[in-house]
């Protein structure tokens, strides 16, 4: 055990002398008190910045517009959603799935290597609590100040400068919420009735739900969130190995830790390269001690790499003692290929899968589709003429935004006819219309219990574009 | 229980027995308490707005007069409103007018499939694929005619069959003669029935009512409307008699159709519909359409 001298025998004054006294009052945080982090500025501080703007995107994305209409529309009313020059209607969701599961799985993929880079760097809640403190910082002070002014008594300053900071958290609340109704609706027409009242009730209550959330969560749950009320948290924590590159501690190179001494010189140092200056908890947004190793509270913002590597600095040592490292790497391991890793395989698989699955459903939308409902009750019927008929409904799905006139036929077998289907069905545009035909095949010219019939539908867009579609069923006979 | 209280200040009630075994007295959270009293007040308010307690035959009724069955009415209404629209249009058209426009052709089908469910199904299968005994209502073979005015006169007036019992007018074997000539015409379409079937199908009175040329028609009027009693056409291979074959023949021609006097008689009877009100003229109406797009139509 390494004898530390005691505050008597320290003389000089240290470069981080100052640092020690603002982390005095750190404790385990169990969300009995607000956090008020440092902030401090650094290479993954501005990287964070960088990531978060991917949120602009959210707030400005409705605003584009795309050949006459916004760009990008979820009509919900009339079931439609635009994005860009495609429409998908509610039968194309399918690729809905595709795109949830390429999410979930890229969520893995960037857990498994890089641990909760989405925590850390993109998550609403974390990104909505940075900027909502930066807010607080920039009214209240730093966090000596900030605490300072928690436990004063109610003033008039006080009343003015909370005022304001809660006037801003619910402006930017409203926001968050105006701006995920805008993806629903036409936005300037929105921003126009929502304050003329003629918006959709449900516009107001999601937009009413969203500042009030945002504000609750971003305001004043902030890291307890992540702590106790998000799911994603803990299952990123299962997705984590020894081979993940996360934000480290390197005990081997920081232990036995002890303050800087006063008058003390590097070379007869006997404690390890952390001094124990606490700043790395300081700027910790959710009050973890990155020391005690990986635990559920890290969300992986690395803003500790940027605090330990100015302490360092200061203290002349070598950066880099908080680093993205893997847990192998710190036990001395030689780090593993990521080829080597099968769940790098099976996730990049399924990511690409999913990926091609939307690929090809965006550019392969048809415009018509046909469905084929073959009449149960009777399977068929024995007509006069000794043909045996079979009764189909078809469903015609015209996806274009003109009607089309659909002509229907059928083959599969060459003594077949198909009745009903003299005149083309008006296809609404849009949706699905209906229409009935029958096909009639002799029954003596039947060669099994059931064939595979198909029917076509053809059309023509106004704009004279063909549009087709064709569907396999099959034709029902006597046993024989 | 003590005298004095052993343990003051812990919020104990004051009860202790055993020495030192005490009831405490732990409020529950302040939150928890108010939504208690939240909800006491909310059940005085619901109370007074809502039917709530049971006093005598009826509860009491609230101020807002609300019930669940004028919510149903609404319901009722709304559906009936929506609906409206298209049967306005329709009770100034004949069937025929209907089925032209395939729009309303698609409402009339929607709607008269419960009709059919609770009138016609029990008998002619849910979808007019026909039990034994009764007519297939999916093919294009029409006892009385299939177009749409005489489907209307089915459904509204009723059919009766009919066909005398020859047990006691035929032999045997003219019987026997006759029905393997009913499985020869059934299986050749008509064109190979016996010599000797047809002199006696001519000349025993058959033709009276399944027609000269044994296809159920007596007449062919110019507009496609037919005259016949309801027989059977004997042209095709469709069965009026499940299962067919020659026992089928042979128990039909023996003991008729609907005889009174003949236990083993066939029975085929249609109910009249348009009586006592069973359907309005719109539901036979839609109902018309409804059959006649069960098996295309004629």
């Amino acid at each position: 055990m390494v004898k530390l001298k005691t505050n008597d025998e320290v003389k000089a004054p240290s470069p981080v002398d100052d640092l020690y006294e603002e982390a005095d009052g750190w404790h385990v945080n169990t969300g009995g008190d607000t956090i008020h982090a440092k902030r401090i500025r650094g290479r993954w501080r501005t990287f964070k910045w960088l990531m978060s703007s991917v949120w602009l995107v959210y707030f400005l994305g409705p605003y584009v517009r795309w050949d006459g209409r916004q760009a990008v529309l979820f009509d919900i009313p009339n079931r439609q959603y635009h994005i860009f020059s495609a429409t998908v209607l509610p039968q194309d969701f399918w690729m809905l799935s595709l795109l949830l599961l390429f999410f979930a799985i890229l969520l893995a993929v960037m857990t498994a290597l890089a641990g909760r880079v989405w925590c850390g760097y993109f998550c609403f809640q974390t990104v909505w609590t940075d900027v909502f403190t930066w807010i607080e910082e920039k009214l209240e002070g730093l966090p000596p100040a900030r605490r300072k002014l928690d436990q004063a008594p109610l003033s008039l300053e006080k009343l003015r400068i909370k005022g304001i900071k809660h006037l801003l958290w619910i402006l930017i609340g409203f926001l968050t919420g105006f701006s995920f109704v805008a993806w629903f609706a036409d936005a300037p027409t929105l921003w126009r009735d929502f304050f003329v009242g003629e918006a959709n009730s449900a516009a107001y209550a999601s937009v009413a739900l969203f500042t009030a959330g945002t504000y609750i969560l971003a305001g004043f749950l902030r890291e307890q969130t992540c702590f106790w009320l998000c799911p994603y948290a803990r299952i990123q924590g299962v997705m984590l190995d020894k081979t993940t590159i996360i934000p480290t501690y390197d005990e081997q190179r920081g232990e036995p830790r002890g303050r800087v001494q006063r008058g003390g010189t590097e070379a007869d140092r006997q404690t390890g390269d952390c001094v124990d200056c606490h700043q790395c908890v300081a700027v910790c947004p959710t009050g973890v001690d990155i020391r005690r190793g990986q635990q559920e509270g890290c969300i992986t913002c690395a803003l500790c790499i940027d605090a330990c590597d100015q302490v360092m600095d200061k203290v002349g040592r070598p950066r880099g003692l908080i680093r993205y490292a893997s847990l192998d790497e710190m036990e001395g391991k030689p780090p593993k290929r990521m080829v080597l890793r099968p769940r790098v395989w099976v996730y990049s698989v399924i990511l690409v899968s999913a990926l091609s699955g939307i690929v090809y459903g965006l550019t392969s939308l048809a415009p018509l589709e046909l469905t084929v409902l073959h009449e149960r009750a009777p399977l068929f019927v024995l007509q006069s003429d000794g043909s045996i008929q079979n009764k189909y409904t078809l469903k015609i799905l015209n996806k274009t935004p003109d009607p089309v006139a659909v002509t229907i036929s059928a083959s599969g077998h060459d003594q077949l006819t198909l009745v009903g289907a003299d005149k083309p069905v008006e296809a609404e545009p849009g949706g699905v219309t209906p229409t009935i035909v029958f096909v009639r095949i002799p029954e003596g010219a039947l060669e099994a219990e059931q064939q595979p019939i198909t029917f076509h539908a053809q059309g023509q867009r106004a704009s004279g574009v063909p549009v087709e579609a064709e569907r396999e069923s099959v034709f029902i006979g006597p046993r024989r | 229980m003590a005298e004095h209280n052993p343990f003051p200040g812990e919020n104990n009630t004051g009860h202790v027995w055993d020495d030192n075994l005490r009831e405490l007295d732990n409020p529950p959270p302040r939150w928890w308490m108010l939504g208690l009293w939240a909800s006491l007040l909310f059940v005085v308010g619901y109370s007074l707005l809502y039917p709530t307690w049971p006093v005598g035959q009826e509860p009491t009724q609230g101020v807002l007069g609300w019930s669940q069955m004028q919510e149903y009415a609404r319901g009722v209404e709304q559906v009936e409103a929506k609906r409206a629209k298209f049967e306005d249009q329709i009770r100034g058209m004949t069937a025929n007018e209907i089925l032209a426009d395939p729009g309303l052709t698609q409402y009339t089908l929607a709607s008269a499939k419960v009709l059919f469910g609770d009138n016609c199904s029990a008998c002619h299968g849910s979808g007019g694929q026909g039990n034994p005994g009764y007519p297939v209502l999916a093919d294009d073979d029409w006892l009385y005619g299939g177009t749409t005015t005489k489907i209307a006169e089915t459904i509204a007036k009723g059919r009766q069959g009919a066909m005398t019992a020859h047990q006691t007018i035929l032999t045997p074997a003219e019987i026997d003669t006759l029905a393997e000539w009913v499985v020869q015409m059934s299986e050749t379409g008509g064109k190979g029935g016996s010599e000797e079937g047809w002199s006696l199908f001519k000349t025993k009175g058959c033709t009276a009512c399944h027609g000269q040329a044994a296809n159920g028609v007596l007449v062919e009027l110019g507009n496609g409307d037919i005259v016949t009693v309801g027989a059977a056409n004997l042209n095709d291979g469709i069965w009026r008699f499940k299962p067919g074959g020659y026992e089928s023949a042979k128990h039909t021609i023996t003991y008729g159709v609907n005889q009174a006097t003949v236990p083993e008689s066939r029975n085929a009877v249609m109910p009249a519909f348009a009586e006592a009100g069973k359907l309005s003229e719109q539901e036979i109406k839609k109902l018309v359409v409804y059959v006649h797009e069960l098996g295309g139509g004629k």
